[in-house]
């Protein structure tokens, strides 16, 4: 079988996120990191991406609001109340 | 204001938290308060976030939420453990989302997708004609947290509805890619197509915030 043509920048760039889900081919993988091993440029790109996805990844939640966490607690003892039966019922 | 976590810190959903969350969910079983408090808190901002992507409303996103925890009581006997908690609270709140007729943006991705990086940057041999320039060993050392977390928050608002429920899943929440695909009933070829161009995007924004410093 012929060997397929070396990857291009613009292709390389095109299959990071591949690469990093590890869905690449074991083939595609290497002609990958064969244009990795020889272009500065495109390591440059892969580590970008790299820390992409460590700042992305430490994003931090919002906060719950208060008055939203009551509203969470109004839900839970409703269920309690019908789960425990008519007896443990609040009254209307 | 969104801010970074401090470094050490683990994503609040992410690995790690599987195991507490067995416990609390154990807990919850037999009917304890807090550990629905503390299960409600750790999972409030991805499903929110999620919710969002199907509607714009706040308020609405924050009903799907409430209905999606009234629907997790009360099949809570029904949960056998064979996905994660999370993931199978997120998939009850695209259930929940889309039964509430929430339009769901159709990004479906096409065959021929934008490209993760400017076609003008690259010369016509397909070698690079503009390179992107490293960045600091940390980035942050030179641009406070505070500034780039914004830039992120934007640039996912920005993103398509569908997208942006691809790259917050994977990215931010950090489920496993196959939990995403089940939580968005989405193809893993589809799932990884949306993930390249929103991380594509992100990393974008952020050479141009970095970039212009
Ligand atoms: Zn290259």
């Amino acid at each position: 079988m012929l060997r397929r043509q070396e990857l291009v920048c613009q292709q390389v760039v095109e299959l990071v996120s591949d690469y990093l889900e590890d869905a690449l081919s074991p083939r595609d993988r290497r002609r990958f990191e064969r244009h990795l091993a020889i272009c500065p440029h495109c390591t440059v790109y892969l580590a970008q991406m790299h820390e992409t996805l460590r700042l992305t990844g430490r994003l931090v939640p919002e906060d719950l609001a208060p008055e939203v966490a009551d509203e969470f607690t109004e839900i839970f003892r409703r269920w309690s109340a019908e789960r425990n039966g008519p007896g443990d019922r609040p009254p209307p | 204001m969104p801010r970074f976590k401090p470094r050490n810190r683990r994503p609040i959903a992410g690995p790690g938290g599987a195991d507490d969350d067995a416990q609390l969910l154990e807990r919850l079983r037999s009917g304890d308060e807090a550990a629905f408090s503390a299960l409600v808190e750790r999972h409030h901002d991805p499903m929110l976030r999620l919710a969002r992507t199907f509607v714009q409303s706040q308020a609405v996103a924050e009903e799907i939420v409430q209905d999606t925890w009234v629907a997790v009581l009360h099949g809570i006997e029904n949960f056998e453990g064979r996905s994660s908690l999370r993931t199978w609270l997120l998939a009850i709140l695209v259930n929940r989302a889309r039964s509430t007729g929430a339009r769901e943006a159709r990004t479906v991705p096409s065959a021929d997708p934008t490209p993760a990086v400017d076609a003008a940057r690259f010369n016509a041999g397909g070698g690079w004609s503009t390179p992107p320039e490293q960045w600091a060993e940390d980035v942050e050392a030179r641009l406070s947290a505070d500034t780039l977390a914004p830039v992120i928050r934007e640039e996912l608002e920005r993103m398509p509805a569908r997208q942006r429920a691809v790259v917050m899943l994977r990215d931010v929440d950090q489920l496993r890619s196959d939990e995403v695909c089940q939580v968005l009933g989405l193809s893993a070829v589809n799932e990884r197509v949306l993930l390249h161009r929103g991380r594509g995007r992100l990393r974008q924004a952020l050479e141009d915030a970095i970039g212009g410093c």
